[in-house]
């Protein structure tokens, strides 16, 4: 085991399986000599080679649609795109073609296509540096979408993702990169797309969260584990498919759940969440599901006062917490 | 054949008079599918259909062009002769059409003519206008790495270049010097907006400057001319010397699809002028004018292709359509979704 950033796990992900691959190639802005703007790919140039760390010109549909040809010919392309905030230009490639492709063909053609792309707030990145774009894109069946949080699993989601044989978007939490360390596996190791983690253990509610949201939630239930009140953490890792067998079994033991995003509430993936329990495990409940998430407001402002009212932080989450464990 | 040749001209490089009489032959194949796919509208059995007719010869000479079993198609919807020419069949058109489970492009989930033919080299597309564009390029970056002889043709029509991605594609290919060529089949209109509407040049070709690439113009009613055209690009590509933008210019002689209407924005003259541009009968002058086929050879070529077309009908009628179970497959590689 050694210890890691997040992004240090990125990078060791992308890395090993270039070595392994000869396919895997990165395409983005800026990752070439610069190595990334975040310096991701600080390196990879002297390594690989122009031919793959290829610097694109700025234009993200073409990043993505250039990326799903070399994908469909035998390649195994990572599309980055430098901000999640920037791939609004490419939406029709990721929903309309890359995640249509294998059924549209009935299997002739398919699409082992990786996204990465950085989301989220609390770097004071203003409305176009912070969004999170998880719900405009779990809609879209043949797509997946991974969000790791802890280092060994931004290492070994990714790695999944390189090897899938589909379309999968890597969401990627720009504030836990170098903020959040931890123990990675040696050697080489996946971790399987589709299921969900228990980050902590509790049998009083569950908090189902994901991305940068798992740790705070944590936090939050540790300070309440003071208290008497033992809260379970479960990070979802996997937006689609989501794992329903994991949601149901904290659900069903623990009576009480909080969805916890930082994306807006409306229609996000707490949404999928809530729904998902109401269908299947409404009578195992003591209480209302309860969502807390960032507020329907079209964005992140720039100054400091508003990135804090968005973000839930670790107050608000032990104060809904709270609430429902008492409901 | 029979009648003596009143021109004698050399053909271009890789053209024998066999591989014009096969070219003429699809040619004819595509207008008898494309007038049964109307047909078959007209009388109930299949929902949709969209014409190639105006286009055969651009589409025969480009796709003759290529090296068959190394190059690759990404086509668009139009382009029924091309994948004629690239080996599919008149019985898999018409399963298509047919929307039929053994449809080998898509199941029966597509519109007709959106071909995924990967032993044939034909890439999967979809309806959205120039989102296949870029693919054909990422196709081309792939044989550019993998030191693979391929060059890839990728097609669409001139409202297709009103498409940012159209832009991006061109620009990026012609950065990484990727092998593939650009063929615009302009036949002067989208659905209803005609090409003065679309763009404030006469020709699609001069925007390759831009790029930094050659643009070429060709008469797209011709196919030998298309062919010569599209082989010089092709080989260049090949070469490693980087893409080219040809432009066919040809027309549409019919409504684009099944569900449109042409007199509501064309006039009867404009649609009766077309006709005398019809590919086909100016093929026929061309390969009689210089012995390489006579009226016998245009006759017999009717008559099998009718036949054929006949028997793929009644083939494709016969077939099973797709089940409801058949909703779920091809989702990922590991099934649906639970």
């Amino acid at each position: 085991m050694a210890t890691k950033t997040v992004l240090e796990g990125v990078r060791d992900a992308l890395y090993n399986e270039m070595v392994r691959d000869e396919r895997v190639f990165i395409m983005g802005e800026d990752v070439g000599p610069r190595g990334n703007v975040f310096r991701i790919t600080d390196g990879f140039l002297d390594k690989f080679g122009r031919q793959r760390v290829l610097d694109t010109p700025l234009a993200e549909a073409s990043i993505v649609g250039v990326a799903i040809g070399a994908a469909m010919a035998g390649m195994r392309p990572v599309a980055e795109i430098q901000f999640a905030d920037f791939i609004y230009p490419a939406f029709n490639q990721v929903v309309g073609e890359a995640a249509k492709i294998r059924y549209r063909s009935a299997g002739g053609n398919t699409c082992p296509l990786v996204i990465r792309t950085p989301y989220g707030g609390g770097v004071r990145g203003a409305l176009s540096h912070s969004v999170s774009v998880e719900a405009l894109f779990y809609h879209a069946p043949g797509l997946k979408i991974v969000v790791p949080s802890t280092p060994a699993d931004a290492q070994g989601l990714l790695t999944s993702a390189i090897r899938d044989e589909d379309p999968v978007m890597v969401l990627e939490h720009k504030k836990t990169y170098r903020l959040v360390k931890g123990e990675v596996p040696d050697g080489d190791f996946t971790v399987p797309i589709g299921k969900a983690a228990v980050a902590r253990e509790g049998k009083d509610l569950c908090v189902i969260t994901y991305g940068l949201m798992r740790h705070l939630a944590v936090e939050a239930a540790e300070a309440l584990a003071k208290d008497g009140i033992d809260a379970e953490v479960l990070d979802l890792r996997s937006i689609r498919p989501m794992d329903k067998e994991a949601i149901l079994a904290s659900a069903t033991k623990t009576r009480r759940v909080l969805v916890l995003h930082e994306d807006q509430k409306f229609g996000g993936v707490g949404a999928e969440i809530a729904a998902i329990i109401a269908e299947d495990a409404l009578f195992e409940l003591d209480a209302p599901v309860k969502r807390l998430c960032g507020p329907d407001v079209p964005a992140m402002g720039y100054a400091k006062e508003y990135e804090e009212a968005f973000m839930p932080n670790v107050e608000r989450i032990t104060a809904a917490m709270r609430e429902l464990a008492a409901a | 054949m029979k009648s003596e040749p009143r021109i004698r001209a050399a053909l271009p490089d890789g053209l024998t008079a066999e591989k014009l009489r096969e070219m003429y032959a699809k040619m004819v194949l595509t207008r008898l599918c494309d007038d049964r796919a109307f047909a078959l509208n007209r009388q109930g059995k299949i929902p949709f259909a969209a014409t190639c007719q105006g286009h055969e010869a651009v589409q025969a000479g480009a796709a003759f062009a290529l090296r068959a079993g190394t190059d690759w198609l990404v086509p668009y919807y139009r382009d029924t002769c091309m994948a004629l020419c690239f080996g599919v069949t008149a019985r898999e058109q018409l399963m298509c059409l047919f929307a039929r489970k053994n449809d080998i492009f898509s199941s029966g989930r597509q519109f007709p003519n959106h071909y995924s033919v990967p032993d044939r080299h034909i890439l999967s597309i979809s309806s959205i206008i120039a989102a296949h564009v870029t693919h054909g390029v990422g196709m081309a970056l792939a044989f550019k790495m993998r030191n693979e002889p391929a060059v890839v043709l990728i097609s669409f029509g001139e409202g297709a270049t009103s498409e940012g991605e159209w832009h991006e594609a061109m620009n990026f290919a012609a950065i990484h010097r990727v092998p593939c060529v650009f063929l615009c089949e302009n036949n002067e209109y989208a659905i209803s907006v005609p090409q003065r509407l679309q763009m404030a040049i006469q020709n699609v070709a001069d925007r390759a400057a831009a790029y930094g690439m050659p643009g070429v113009i060709c008469d797209g009613t011709d196919p030998v001319v298309t062919y010569s055209a599209v082989r010089e690009a092709i080989e260049r590509a090949r070469r490693g010397d980087g893409p080219s933008l040809i432009e066919g210019k040809c027309y549409r002689a019919m409504s684009h699809t099944s569900d449109d209407n042409q007199l509501t924005y064309r006039t009867p003259e404009e649609i009766e002028a077309v006709k005398a541009r019809d590919p086909i009968p100016k093929f026929e002058a061309w390969l009689q004018d210089r012995g390489f086929a006579d009226e016998a050879f245009f006759a017999q070529t009717r008559k099998d292709a009718a036949k054929e077309v006949d028997e793929a009908t009644d083939y494709a009628e016969a077939q099973a359509p797709p089940t409801e179970a058949d909703l779920h497959t091809h989702v990922y590689k590991s099934g649906p979704l639970s």
